[in-house]
């Protein structure tokens, strides 16, 4: 009998932690399906921030560097500049990328390093326990705006793939969500893409993820998936946000 | 080769390059800004190796913390707010053993302070300077011959124990111009340490992290960081003794408080009085030995610093003791003179009763 499907090869034989019905292990399948159909698993060094992604060097089968929160686009710039040959990717979430780390990944994508950014868009800390983050929604309730974020106090939800869209350096920026099977399909497009551009030479591209996080959102699994649809997605708009290398997706 | 005139910024930046130093993160602050410039216009233009003018301190510390994954040898100065900066960092790259050679040419403080040379860093570059249990190798140059030495040595050192070794200097050292002779040419090919991560070729995949969710596999790295400290500490201290043979009196001084300490020392032995000094060039690992060796000697010792007193605290707990220490500070950046530090040196042999 012909096998047509199985885990990828970067991708380790392990249980994932990840809650059920979180978007990290759709996301961290994805990745290694691109580097395997990319063969690039023997120079692809990630590097993966504190949070609940910490433990991914428990499953991507490429080396990793565990690196303070935010500072992703710091140290990948490090690598990438160091080891030229190397693909580099990040895999930041939305406390880290939008903003403990704002200023290392703007300036990295500003100098258009030659790295990939994945950056998971949960709206939510997920791992210290549902505090708001940058990109919460409007009166999103969480333990850190507990009567709902407030526009006021806590300002609106920040659209970092848009600002970083602005910066002559960034190559491709698009947002994607691994909510339901088309979507989870676009969202590998976005994603091979992205890593195709670095093995192009084309600078740094961004792909944000919307990705449900039911345990703080306090959603079954399937009622986070259409929350992304239905509440997620309209502030934070699914598509290319910036295209300049000129290439339409790779399949 | 022949000597040549330059800043201690500027040695410090050759002797990085001639080091194989690969790849250069900082970020302007006087004053050490000439070594970035140094490495802008110099490093730059070498095949293979990167400069990046970095958007932070934080950037540009992470960004060495990157190249040193890869095995490259990684750079970055700063000065004192700076460097409170790059504490994060530093502190990741202590558990990761991660190389790096981290320049600080310390300027006065707290807060934004004064630009001009100060020693009120001690504390932070001896006791590790970030959060947790670990220590960086602390070299304290006092001239720019030994500037450039001391460069070659961190980067050897770093590589040998897989530490952060900061280079402390100070804003007098590294804006003063003295001859220098470089004693190694810049290799071809930026050296790359096995082991870095560079991709999985050929090798399982690897991964270097400090978090585990585990207190007991944290405590057994802590333990192993422990045992290479106490390595560091019984091989790798350095000091200098500067007519210690006789003396009665003996100044503790490190970097460029013990050039002007020296000024003093040899007017006060023109005057009979006997007085030497005891210069540790490692601030980590202090040479306690080496000091405490003294006290069988010495009874008296004033420790003389560009602050309000840190060394003090390794001076006395070297001495476990065994002898009787004065100090004597200037903080903020003010820089005392050599007859200012005599006046004290007379004052203190009077006063002990060293004078017969
Ligand atoms: S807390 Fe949220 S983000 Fe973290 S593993 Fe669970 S579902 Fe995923």
């Amino acid at each position: 009998m012909e096998k047509i499907f199985t885990r990828p090869k970067s991708l380790k034989n392990a249980v994932f932690h990840y809650c059920p019905g979180c978007g990290h292990s759709i996301v961290h399948r994805l990745i290694c399906e691109i580097i395997d159909e990319l063969n690039i698993q023997d120079k692809t060094i990630g590097v993966p921030p504190p949070g609940c992604s910490v433990f991914a060097y428990y499953y991507f089968d490429v080396d990793m560097i565990e690196c303070p929160h935010g500072r992703g686009g710091a140290v990948a710039t490090g690598i990438k500049r160091a080891a030229p040959d190397s693909v580099v990717f990040t895999y930041q979430g939305d406390g880290d990328l939008a903003a403990i780390g704002t200023a290392e990944t703007l300036h990295a994508a500003n100098r258009g390093e030659n790295i990939t950014a994945v950056f998971i868009n949960n709206a939510v800390y997920g791992m210290t326990g549902g505090q708001m983050a940058p990109t919460t929604m409007l009166g999103m309730k969480t333990t850190t705006s507990p009567y709902g974020r407030d526009p006021e106090f806590d300002g609106h939800p920040i659209k970092m793939s848009e600002i970083i869209g602005q910066v002559e350096g960034a190559c491709y920026v698009e947002r994607v969500a691994v909510n339901t099977p088309a979507n989870i399909r676009r969202a590998k497009r976005a994603l091979k893409k992205a890593f195709q551009n670095q093995l192009d030479g084309k600078g740094y591209s961004l792909v944000e993820i919307l990705s449900p996080c039911p345990t703080n959102w306090k959603m079954s699994p399937v009622d986070s998936w259409k929350w992304v649809d239905d509440v997620m997605s309209k502030k934070f708009p699914l598509g290319t946000i910036k295209d300049t290398t000129g290439k339409t997706h790779a399949d | 080769m022949a000597k040549v005139l330059m800043t201690g910024n500027a040695a410090i930046a050759e002797a990085a390059i001639r080091a194989g130093c690969q790849c250069y993160f900082g970020y302007p602050i006087t004053p050490q800004t000439e070594l970035t410039e140094y490495m802008a216009a110099n490093l730059s233009r070498r095949p293979g190796c990167t400069f990046i003018q970095a958007e932070s301190e934080i950037a540009a510390i992470n960004m060495v913390l990157g190249a040193s994954v890869t095995g490259a040898r990684a750079m970055t100065s700063s000065s004192s707010p700076g460097m409170s900066l790059k504490q994060e960092a530093i502190s990741y790259m202590a558990a990761s053993q991660l190389p790096a050679v981290i320049v600080n040419m310390s300027r006065g403080g707290p807060g934004l302070g004064s630009i001009a040379a100060a020693q009120s860093d001690y504390f932070q570059s001896t006791r590790g300077g970030g959060h947790g249990d670990y220590r960086t190798i602390v070299l304290a140059p006092s001239s720019v011959q030994e500037l450039a030495d001391e460069t070659h040595t961190a980067f050897d050192l770093a590589d040998k124990y897989s530490i952060p070794v900061i280079l402390l200097g100070d804003g007098m050292l590294g804006q003063m111009m003295e001859p220098v002779e470089f004693k190694h040419e810049a290799p071809a090919v930026p050296p790359v340490r096995p082991g870095g991560l560079r991709g999985a070729t050929g090798r399982p995949s690897r991964f270097i992290r400090s978090f585990t969710s585990n207190p007991a596999e944290l405590e057994e790295l802590n333990w192993s960081l422990y045992r290479r400290y106490q390595q560091i500490q019984e091989k790798e201290t350095s000091c200098e003794k500067f007519m210690t043979d006789d003396a009665q009196l003996i100044v503790t001084a490190f970097g460029i408080a013990a050039r002007i300490a020296r000024g003093a020392i040899t007017n006060a032995r023109a005057l009979g009085m006997k007085v030497g000094m005891f210069r540790p060039v490692t601030l980590w690992p202090f040479p306690k030995d080496q000091l405490k060796e003294l006290s069988k000697t010495a009874k008296y010792f004033l420790d003389f610093e560009m602050n309000m007193g840190q060394m003090i605290d390794d001076v006395k707990l070297s001495l476990e003791g065994s002898g009787d220490v004065t100090f004597y500070g200037r903080p903020g950046g003010v820089i005392p003179t050599s007859s200012e530090v005599l006046r004290v040196i007379t004052r203190l042999y009077y006063q002990k009763g060293l004078n017969g």
